[in-house]
């Protein structure tokens, strides 16, 4: 008991519990962090760790529970509370002024007088030397790479005199280089005393970095084990929660001829930078050719070159031995190229927020037949079918579609691009989001394509889900293919090798 | 020589209202609002502004009304955009149309009071406003002329501008603000209070252009109230934000070129250049026109647009 | 580790999202939104000294009293009514046409130049190519700042600004100069159009109204049924969606732009050749700007457009009898369409927000 008393814990949770309508997000979880400390929070998508650490960071206030910090019960109403308490939580989503110098993001509104450019950056310098960060105070975000991005909201966190750090998925945009360093920084800082909680659903982080592990399942804390006790198996069987089975079915494929044959391309990012780095690959009628990698690997950026939407530097994309690079975005679709491309925000892209199901369902045939006048009567009998079948929730089909919820959104998007009766079919990310039901939805919905003879393209980030849907599965790493294999003889680790380039060492460890 | 000098003098008077409606929008822009309604809040100021002098005759008075009416005015639009998200376009432009209408109306409705049939500002203001030769400086040969002639307007609006110039660039409420206007959501997670923000300076931005307004109704017709007399000034004042690249002391310089175009009219002989009166009044509009074409094509060099100008701000939806 | 008590600096009111609401609610809304305007205007009035209701009866009867005071009603909505379709297109695609102004006085010129120089025309003809030139006119004035947003992102609000004050004093300089009426000793104004050169009165009104009340259907039927309106929208919501269902958003932006502004300039070419008989630099007279608060009132729909421009010019046109009767200049008109855009503009936000006050989940944390 003495031993305890001393060691006064950063942050206790107690009991914390948040609904959002229906759904309970966190489930009087439970949760102890102590100075010195990197504790991995660990759990699928969904699972309540985004929810848990915005608690902590004041975006959500709790519904029940108490949180301590220090030994002391809190209220944290607002990111400034959170700060005043020394939490400083780094967004997956950078929160940072582009146009600012890195320095003036680090100040931005801490209190006090502003000092001359000189005295503040030696003091960012000096702080940065202390935990072995590189960093130039007085360079551009805009022109900082996605990790040195991260330095800078580290540092801002830091600046503030931050003892409690809360890293939201640190590594999915960044290499495993990258990642390396991230994690060096971040054992130094725990050596100076500083209690850190990273979020992750990558096993292989955890063992390398954390000194435990909090793992939840659906919104409550099944436990929390030390990293030295454990294996990725373990881990894996806590996180899921039995053995891992999803059991989607993977009809075999009937035909192996290729209908489409990738050769030698490379894109460009709007930017400049390379996205697509000189890759060739084929996908075949009757097979769902699963795609994996780290975030950002050139997954939207090929997927946007074979629908025409982003000009290829060379290579070609031959359709039926038909190259389709240089064709626009229509004569794409008309050659039955069909692609749900699932960004950030399915309304952004695929779907107009603002417009009801039966305008959705006009938006890539609205041309077609002639005269100047749109028919809206055969889209309507569409969206009618589309809901009967797909089982929309919506108040009908005049109902603005940012209306309706993820899953059925997708339903529409999806739906709307299976009766373009594709002869290729693009899908990125379509279970982003959505809950258990709906993701099997879109998983039958994909087998029923691929025993129409369609080739699938699926863009994942479920290792475990491309590995029971996927036929061949091909990895990405930096715009590169590091491997294609037969989904049913590979295994999550060797996947998870070649996503991370030549990293072998990590996964063996 | 002389006639330079007389120009250039000219120039400064006419680019002076233009100044301050520019760096009360630049203010207004860098919360990451555009507020359309510069030429309104100028009507409404040039209106109370004059109408305050017109009662008290007294100088400071006439400018302070002016200023808290352009507040007022930007009051309207901060409330509107700010707090329920309103279109940025059509509320300023709303505002604009708003604040012609009331400066037009109140002007004649006064002037249907008025004995006389004008309305002329009475002696004292007018001899203040006029300013003139500073003791002792004045008198300088040319650099008198050049330097210390001119009405208080002018000194006023320089010293705003540059004193907007420090504030927006050496201050931390500066740096808070260009955050805000760049992206507010990462203002609001440093923990600045966003709205508040965004008030403050809209508000503030509004009260400057309301002084630039004052000096349109008092200075431009000789201290008599004419209808339309800010006659599109804050609309090239909107323009010559993007002119400036959104610093108040690079306003002044463009103010005063804008000015010079302004004028040029009165002091190119027909027989040098034959152009048509129109072409004079129309080049201010011309050239803003080109500048604007010009500053998009160019690609390079750190544009100051703040990068979330015209989005409203609403925390939940990050 | 300092502590800090954090219990009371929660905002007490807070703005939350709300599900849509129904159809009929947003007319209530919007409906109570026009009554607190029309309450704000008679504060307003009333503290100029006159009786608010008294002036609001005198504009309603003023614009109806009889044949002719309506016929002169409908003279002032035709130009209005015309361009507010013409600015809607654009608006449609969130292209920030604020040169309706422009449009319309560049139209209007270069119908002129067929008014003054080719009056000896087959009349029919002359109406014909008097009306393409408007359209075409127009549509060239917008067609310059949808060719510069498209190529280079040039600021298009500023830019169709600017370009109404040029096409002012192009007409300025027409008027001084090369067109100057050679009848009028020096004075500068263009002449009046010849008979043959001006449009034909039906019902005693020039027929520029059968047009307007055309185009009401017709831009009705384009942006609701047709290809090209379907296009609009879809532009207008999310660039990126229109170029994923292979739209060419240039190619849409320039034509609608040229449509926006022709209609525009077709209005222009109204209201000189039917109603000015001539062409003044007042030919627009702020009507390009009316117009963009009469089309967002009427929340696009041309439907509506045509009952808010009615509205509009029942207030101007009866705000000018207010000016002989009461003294109240007819500026009153812009400063009541203010108000209303004002209200209008704020109930919007209810629509799809609401305030909640912040004590429902303070308390129901300490549970």
């Amino acid at each position: 008991m003495a031993e305890q008393d001393k060691k006064v814990c950063a942050i206790e949770c107690r009991k914390i519990t948040k609904v959002f309508g229906q759904v309970v997000a966190n489930d009087g979880i439970d949760l102890k962090v102590q100075y010195g400390e990197i504790l991995a929070l660990l759990g699928e998508n969904g699972s309540g760790k985004t929810t848990l650490m915005n608690m902590l960071s004041g975006i959500y206030h709790p519904d029940s529970g108490q949180i301590f910090i220090g030994g002391k019960e809190v209220k944290i109403n607002s990111p400034v509370d959170a700060m005043g308490l020394g939490i400083g939580m780094i967004h997956q989503h950078f929160k940072l002024v582009e146009a600012f110098q890195a320095m003036d993001n680090i100040i931005l509104g801490v209190k006090g007088k502003k000092e001359k450019g000189k005295v503040t950056g030696e003091k960012i310098r000096a702080i940065s030397h202390a935990y072995g960060l590189e960093i130039e105070p007085e360079k551009y975000v805009c022109d900082m790479s996605v990790s040195e991005k991260q330095t800078v909201e580290i540092l801002k966190v830091l600046y503030r005199g931050a003892q409690i750090l809360i890293l939201d998925e640190p590594t999915a945009v960044l290499t495993p280089q990258e990642t390396e360093k991230l994690f060096e920084i971040l054992r130094k800082m725990k050596d100076k005393g500083c209690a850190i909680i990273i979020i992750t659903h990558k096993l292989q982080e955890v063992l390398s970095i954390s000194d435990r592990v909090t793992i939840l399942r659906k919104g409550k804390s099944v436990g929390t084990v030390r990293t030295a006790d454990c294996d990725a198996r373990k881990l894996t069987e806590l996180m899921v929660g039995r053995p891992v089975s999803l059991e989607i079915q993977r009809p075999p494929v009937k035909n192996c001829e290729t209908i489409l044959k990738v050769v030698d391309l490379t894109v460009d990012k709007a930017d400049g930078s390379r996205a697509i780095d000189d890759i060739s690959f084929d996908i075949r009628r009757g097979e769902i050719l699963g795609v994996a990698g780290v975030a950002g690997s050139g997954q939207k950026e090929l997927c946007e070159a074979i629908a025409g939407l982003l000009h290829a530097c060379k290579g070609a994309i031959l359709f039926n031995k038909e190259n389709l690079l240089g064709k626009t975005p229509s004569e794409i679709i008309e050659k039955g190229v069909s692609m749900s491309f699932v960004p950030e925000d399915r309304l952004g892209m695929g779907l107009v927020a603002s417009m009801g199901m039966t305008d959705n369902m006009l938006l890539k045939s609205y041309h077609k037949g002639k005269g100047p006048f749109i028919r809206r009567k055969p889209a309507g009998e569409l969206a009618k079918r589309l809901i009967e079948k797909l089982a929309i929730a919506t108040p009908g089909p005049e109902t603005p579609v940012r209306l309706l919820s993820g899953g059925n959104v997708q339903k529409v998007l999806l739906g709307r691009e299976i009766e373009s009766s594709p002869s290729v079919l693009i899908t990125a990310y379509p279970v982003r989001g959505l809950d258990i039901n709906s993701s099997y939805t879109v998983y039958d919905l994909l087998n029923e394509q691929k025993s129409k003879n369609v080739a699938v393209m699926y863009i994942g980030e479920d290792l475990d889900v491309l590995l029971e849907l996927s036929d061949r599965i091909m990895v990405l790493c930096h715009g590169k293919i590091t491997g294609i294999v037969d989904a049913a003889k590979t295994t999550k680790e060797e996947i998870g090798m070649m996503m991370t380039g030549g990293h072998k060492a990590a996964v063996s460890e | 020589m002389d006639i330079i000098i007389k120009f250039l003098v000219a120039a400064v008077g006419a680019g002076t209202p233009l100044l301050f409606g520019t760096v009360g929008e630049i203010l207004t822009e860098k919360t990451g609002h555009l507020n359309l309604g510069v030429e309104g809040m100028m009507a409404i100021g040039a209106c109370i502004g004059f109408m305050a002098g017109y009662y008290t005759d007294n100088f400071l008075i006439a400018i302070l009304a002016g200023a808290a009416a352009g507040a007022l005015a930007a009051l309207i639009y901060a409330v509107l955009t700010v707090t329920f998200m309103a279109n940025q376009n059509v509320t300023g432009l709303t505002l604009t149309i708003f604040g012609i209408g009331f400066a037009n109306f109140i002007g004649i409705f006064v002037l249907s009071k008025s004995p006389e049939g004008t309305l002329k500002l009475p002696e004292g203001i007018t001899a203040v406003m006029r300013g003139g030769a500073l003791p002792g400086l004045g008198g300088l040969p040319i650099l008198g002329e050049l330097l210390f002639s001119y009405s208080p307007f002018v000194y006023i609006g320089i010293m705003i501008a540059l004193v907007g110039g420090w504030y927006l660039n050496k201050t931390k409420a500066g740096l808070n603000l260009k955050a805000v206007g760049e992206n507010p959501g990462a203002a609001d997670a440093a923990g600045i209070k966003v709205t508040r923000v965004k008030y403050l300076n809209i508000i503030l931005g509004g009260a400057i252009c309301g002084i630039g307004g004052v000096y349109c109704s008092m200075i431009i017709n000789g201290g008599v109230w004419i209808s339309n007399n800010v006659g599109g000034l804050g609309w090239i004042a909107v323009a010559l934000v993007i002119f400036a690249n959104w610093q108040p002391s690079a306003a002044i310089l463009g103010s005063f070129v804008f000015g010079a175009l302004r004028v040029l009219k009165y002091y190119i002989p027909q027989s040098i250049l034959p152009f048509p009166v129109a072409f004079y009044d129309m080049l201010p509009f011309l050239m803003t026109a080109l500048v604007l074409v010009a500053s998009s094509m160019r690609k390079s060099g750190r544009i100051n647009l703040p990068a979330a100008l015209g989005l409203n701000y609403f925390r939940e939806e990050r | 580790m300092k502590t800090v008590e954090n219990t009371s600096n929660e905002p007490l009111v807070r703005v939350v999202k709300r599900s849509e609401l129904p159809y009929g609610k947003t007319v209530l809304l919007r409906l109570a939104a026009v009554i607190l305007s029309l309450a704000a205007g008679g504060i307003f009035i009333a503290c100029v000294g006159q009786n608010p209701f008294v002036i609001y009866k005198t504009i309603l009867s003023g614009a109806c009293r009889s044949v002719m005071a309506f016929q002169g009603t409908v003279k002032i909505m035709i130009p209005l009514l015309i361009s507010s379709l013409g600015v809607t297109l654009a608006f449609k695609m969130k292209f920030w046409n604020i040169g309706a102004e422009g449009q319309i006085i560049f139209g209007a010129t270069c119908a002129t130049f067929f008014a003054l120089f080719c009056s000896g025309w087959n009349h029919v003809v002359l109406v014909a190519v008097m009306f393409l030139a408007g359209i075409i006119g127009g549509g060239l004035w917008g067609l310059l700042p949808a060719f510069f947003k498209v190529k280079y992102h040039t600021n298009e609000t500023l830019f169709t600004l600017m370009l109404n004050y040029i096409a002012l004093h192009l007409v300025s300089y027409l008027r001084d100069g090369p067109w100057m009426d050679p009848g009028s000793q020096g004075f500068p104004k263009i002449a009046r159009f010849d008979k043959n050169a001006s449009l034909d009165k039906v019902l005693g009104i020039q027929f520029g109204w059968l047009i307007a009340l055309a185009l009401v259907a017709g831009v009705y039927i384009y942006i609701r049924y047709t290809k090209q309106g379907y296009e609009i929208s879809v532009v207008g919501e999310s660039q990126d969606t229109a170029r994923y269902a292979g739209m060419n958003v240039r190619k849409i932006v320039l034509r609608t732009m040229f449509f926006s502004g022709g209609i525009c300039g077709m209005a222009g070419m109204i209201q000189a050749t039917g109603s000015d008989i001539t062409l003044t630099a007042s030919v627009a007279g702020g009507v390009g700007f009316t117009a963009i608060i009469v089309a967002w009132l009427a929340q696009l729909n041309p439907v509506s457009i045509l009952i808010v421009s009615f509205l509009f010019s029942v207030l101007e046109k009866g705000s000018s009898v207010v000016q002989s009767d009461f003294g109240l200049s007819t500026d009153c008109a812009d400063v009541l369409q203010g108000i209303i855009l004002f209200f209008i503009l704020g109930c919007e936000f209810f629509v799809r927000y609401k305030f909640q006050r912040a004590k429902s989940a303070s308390k129901k944390q300490t549970q």
